[in-house]
């Protein structure tokens, strides 16, 4: 620990903390643009100068100078420095100036007004009249992709975006040409950036050059009512605030949460907004002589019960949905339940995940924040960069970290090979290689060596017949005394939250691909399930938010709120138990699937016995403990994760997502995701052909 | 004469003299003093005006009717930047932005002011960074409706066309002192 004195006040710091943070620790706040906490240090935009004692007789930029650079006194005082001296105030005003001469006067029609560093900053630190007379600096616009619409002129060069690009989403997208007046910010050729987390340039931007092209022109700062929320694009569950203006939610922005997304999220999350307002199902439909048409909720509860009073409780099925929250599906598996019916399944793509295994056997265990301390890393049958883009960022961040002896940060990967960001070892498209892996041969060798190995398993894996047989293996090599680094990675935002509540077949009840199949039910409920094809026979009733493929099948439909319209728990991969909050109301007619299924049951005669949300939570955490724990982690027991062991087929590995863009009813709905899509593929091809 | 105290009950001064007010009394003394008064003001010029043939001058600073202007080459002024709406106090003004069709530019698709919440403050004017929306010299816009009261963009965009000249001279008037 260092000692320096901040404007009179001495505080005790690591060594190599930099000034701006040990003014930090002492509460004082240093201007600044170029530094930003988990990016490299640039050092270019002059903003954070302060005086010291000890170090250069001229304003020192306290984001590049640590602490241990400066001097003590001559009698072995520590340092000095100030942050509020008339020598650091005339410094900030030649700063600002500076700045203010090429920036032009556009704040009232431009859209980060309100919300701008450089606005806040010429406020706080500038000065109050201009002296600068000549013409201003003009940059043309840059195309950088859809996501993102630019306004150069206003560019301060802080490079942020560019530090960002190259290391966080490691695509060396964007970069910086020419120098001095004439420096600009680009993408070299004006290509779209290529990355999965490119939107977060736009919260990064101090100034209104990079601004998310959606929401352009829509709305102020102050307009918005920010609710926090929960994505559900991915299982990882990052932290978002939903920004809604009046009742209609225009933009999602990242909220910090350091052990889950720190403060980034993934396009899909940002951008799929617009396809909350697409496809919406308002009011309930009925299918008359195979057309659906608009049906009052009574009419719709009534062709339900008739068509429950007339099947056996062994004809009736209920499949979860990827976006459902626990209450949802609590309240939908209480109904089933009411009604004698066991074929329950929240797996659409048929997983074969046990909760019966222990809560260890489907749980991302080592925690998303575990990834920092693991010292070797083995993908199998998954493209973590699409399952879930902002957990593919950390594991990059790990793998620039280099490893824990020296050297590069091992990692390979078993099944496609996609470009991760980061490099690895490719061990093969197939699974039965881990068997010599489990023997210790080849990357075996590195992971028996490894204290803390993060074995990740695609979800895809567990969609395969031998899929348990490969967690197996996994569990073996991942558990080494108390770390246990079997991961699983999910692609369903409410998947793991559905196994802790037991939505799953009971003794003898169907699982979800066998529900699907002709023949096999004659009354079939999904909650919100747009990810498996029913086949022909059984009369579908849909409970959900978007006219997607879920909704074309049915023959009753009853329309549900989305993520945002309503209070939820979502348990992400890693078992951590987040909740939601209400930003807006659902469209028209829609109401919270939970009230639908309980307004259902008194219609069944089977009354569920909640009449609000606080009553059902209630029941669900006296059900399931571990719910009335928000932002925390039940931690699954390794010593109870027992997988049955099994012959692994040689079938190569594939990841279950096919296009990052569009992988649930919202994304689908969304013209940006859509574009997104074509765009990427024709990147793609593109590639393809050199 | 009698004085009306600060209690408003009339109180014979404790100075006159009963003789004094009877021979105020006698000659009619109030009556003749009302009388000439009303004769003063039947010849003095009349402070009231034949409205609306006559109207009292007013400041160029009036806060009237609002209009939203255009510039010289007929281009609407408003970018949407919301400041007037942010400001306004009575939250009279809703407005709705995004890019125009033709070239992309900041504009309003809807700028609505509702003339019965208005409490003519003219802070809107005050917040305009383009003189956009201004309050005009107009005052006679009673309606016999509350609905004709509630304006859109048009009607404000045609309020500014009307009264453009008016608004020009007025704010070219005030200028000095801004």
């Amino acid at each position: 620990m260092a000692k320096i004195i901040v404007d009179g006040i001495e505080v005790d710091v690591p060594p190599d903390y930099t000034l701006l943070q040990a003014a930090e620790a002492a509460g004082k706040e240093i201007p600044r643009f170029c530094f930003h906490e988990r990016l490299s240090v640039a050092g270019n935009c002059r903003m954070c100068l302060v005086e010291v004692k000890g170090g250069p007789p001229k304003p020192t930029a306290s984001c590049a100078m640590s602490v241990k650079d400066l001097r003590p006194g001559p009698n072995g005082e520590p340092p000095v420095m100030f942050t509020n001296s008339p020598m650091v105030k005339k410094a900030r005003e030649g700063v600002m100036e500076f700045l203010l001469i090429n920036h032009p006067l556009d704040c009232p029609i431009c859209d980060q007004g309100g919300e701008c560093d450089l606005q806040d900053q010429a406020l706080a630190f500038g000065r109050d009249r201009s002296r600068y007379t000549e013409n201003k600096n003009a940059v043309e616009n840059k195309y950088i992709g859809p996501l993102v619409k630019t306004e150069m002129t206003r560019c301060i060069q802080c490079t942020r975006c560019v530090r960002f690009t190259a290391e966080i989403c490691g695509t060396s997208d964007m970069g910086n040409i020419n120098r001095g007046e004439d420096s600009e910010i680009t993408t070299y050729l004006q290509t779209a950036m290529r990355s999965e987390l490119q939107g977060n340039v736009t919260d990064l931007c101090p100034v209104g050059a990079l601004l998310p092209r959606p929401q352009n022109f829509r709305a102020r700062p102050w307009e918005y009512s920010k609710t926090p929320g929960v994505d559900v694009s991915d299982a990882l569950g990052a932290n978002i605030r939903i920004d809604a203006r009046g009742r209609e939610v225009v933009r999602i922005l990242p909220r910090l949460n350091e052990a889950v997304n720190e403060e980034w999220i993934s396009d899909k999350a940002r951008q799929s907004v617009d396809g909350l307002k697409l496809q919406r199902l308002d009011r309930p439909y009925l299918r008359d002589n195979g057309k659906l048409r608009p049906a009052s909720w009574s009419e719709a509860f009534n062709a339900i019960a008739a068509k429950v009073k007339a099947t056996s409780s062994e004809k009736v099925g209920f499949i979860g949905g990827d976006l459902s929250s626990v209450e949802d599906l609590f309240a939908a598996k209480a109904l089933a339940v009411a009604l004698g019916v066991k074929n329950v399944d929240c797996r659409q793509d048929g997983a074969k995940i046990d909760p019966a295994n222990g809560r260890a056997s489907y749980l991302f265990n080592a925690t998303v924040e575990g990834i920092d301390q693991a010292d070797a890393l083995l993908i199998i049958g998954s493209n973590p960069r699409w399952e879930s883009p902002v957990l593919n960022a950390r594991i990059r961040r790990r793998w620039r970290q280099g490893g824990s002896q020296g050297g590069d940060f091992p990692i390979a990967v078993i099944g496609e090979q996609h470009d991760l960001t980061y490099p690895y070892e490719h061990l093969g498209d197939s699974p039965d290689v881990l068997q010599n892996i489990v023997k210790g041969e080849g990357f075996g060798k590195i992971l028996a060596k490894a204290e803390r190995p993060l074995i990740l398993i695609g979800a895809g894996v567990f969609a395969r017949d031998d899929g348990p047989a490969i967690a197996a293996l996994a569990a073996k090599l991942g558990v080494k005394g108390d770390w246990n680094g079997y991961c699983v990675l999910h692609n369903a935002a409410s998947r793991v939250g559905a196994l802790d509540i037991g939505f799953v077949p009971g003794q003898g009840g169907l699982n979800a691909p066998a529900m699907a199949k002709a023949g096999a039910l004659d009354l079939l409920f999904l909650v919100g399930a747009d990810e498996i094809a029913i086949e022909p026979g059984a009369f579908v009733v849909y409970v959900g938010t978007h006219g997607d493929r879920g909704a074309h099948r049915a023959d009753v439909i009853l329309p549900g709120a989305a993520y945002t319209e309503k209070s939820g728990l979502y348990v992400n991969t890693e078992g951590r138990v987040q909740m939601t909050d209400r930003a807006g109301f659902p469209p028209g007619d829609a109401r919270e699937d939970w009230a639908i299924f309980r307004a259902l049951s008194a219609v069944l005669d089977k009354t569920l016995p909640f009449d609000s949300l606080a009553q059902l939570r209630a029941l669900l955490t006296r059900a399931v403990p571990h719910f009335a724990g928000i932002d925390q982690i039940e931690k699954g027991d390794a010593g109870a994760l027992k997988l049955p062991a099994g012959d692994i087929s040689a079938a190569a590995l594939v990841s279950p997502i096919t296009d990052f863009y569009l992988t649930n009813p919202i994304s689908r709905a969304s013209k940006v995701m859509a574009e997104c899509s074509a765009l990427a593929k024709s990147a793609a091809l593109k590639q393809a052909a050199e | 004469m009698t004085q009306a105290t600060p209690q408003g009950s009339p109180q014979a001064s404790p100075k006159a003299s009963p003789l004094l007010a009877a021979i105020k009394s006698v000659f009619l003394k109030e009556f003749f003093s009302t009388f000439f008064l009303a004769f003063r003001y039947l010849l003095k010029p009349k402070p009231t005006l034949n409205y609306p043939h006559e109207k009292n001058p007013q400041s160029p600073r009036f806060r009237g009717e609002h209009a939203l202007r255009r510039y010289p080459n007929g281009e609407e002024r408003c970018i949407a930047c919301k400041l007037c709406e942010a400001i306004c106090p009575a939250q009279a003004i809703t407005i709705e932005a995004e890019p125009r069709g033709n070239d992309g530019t900041r504009r309003t698709t809807r700028y609505d002011i509702d003339m019965t919440k208005c409490i003519y403050c003219g802070f809107c004017q005050e917040a305009c960074p383009v003189d956009a929306i201004v309050e005009g010299p107009n005052a006679e816009f009673a309606t016999e409706t509350r609905e004709e009261l509630f304006y859109d963009k048009q009607r404000l965009l045609d309020n500014g066309d009307v009264w453009e000249r008016e608004i020009a001279r007025n704010l070219a008037a005030d200028a000095p002192y801004r």
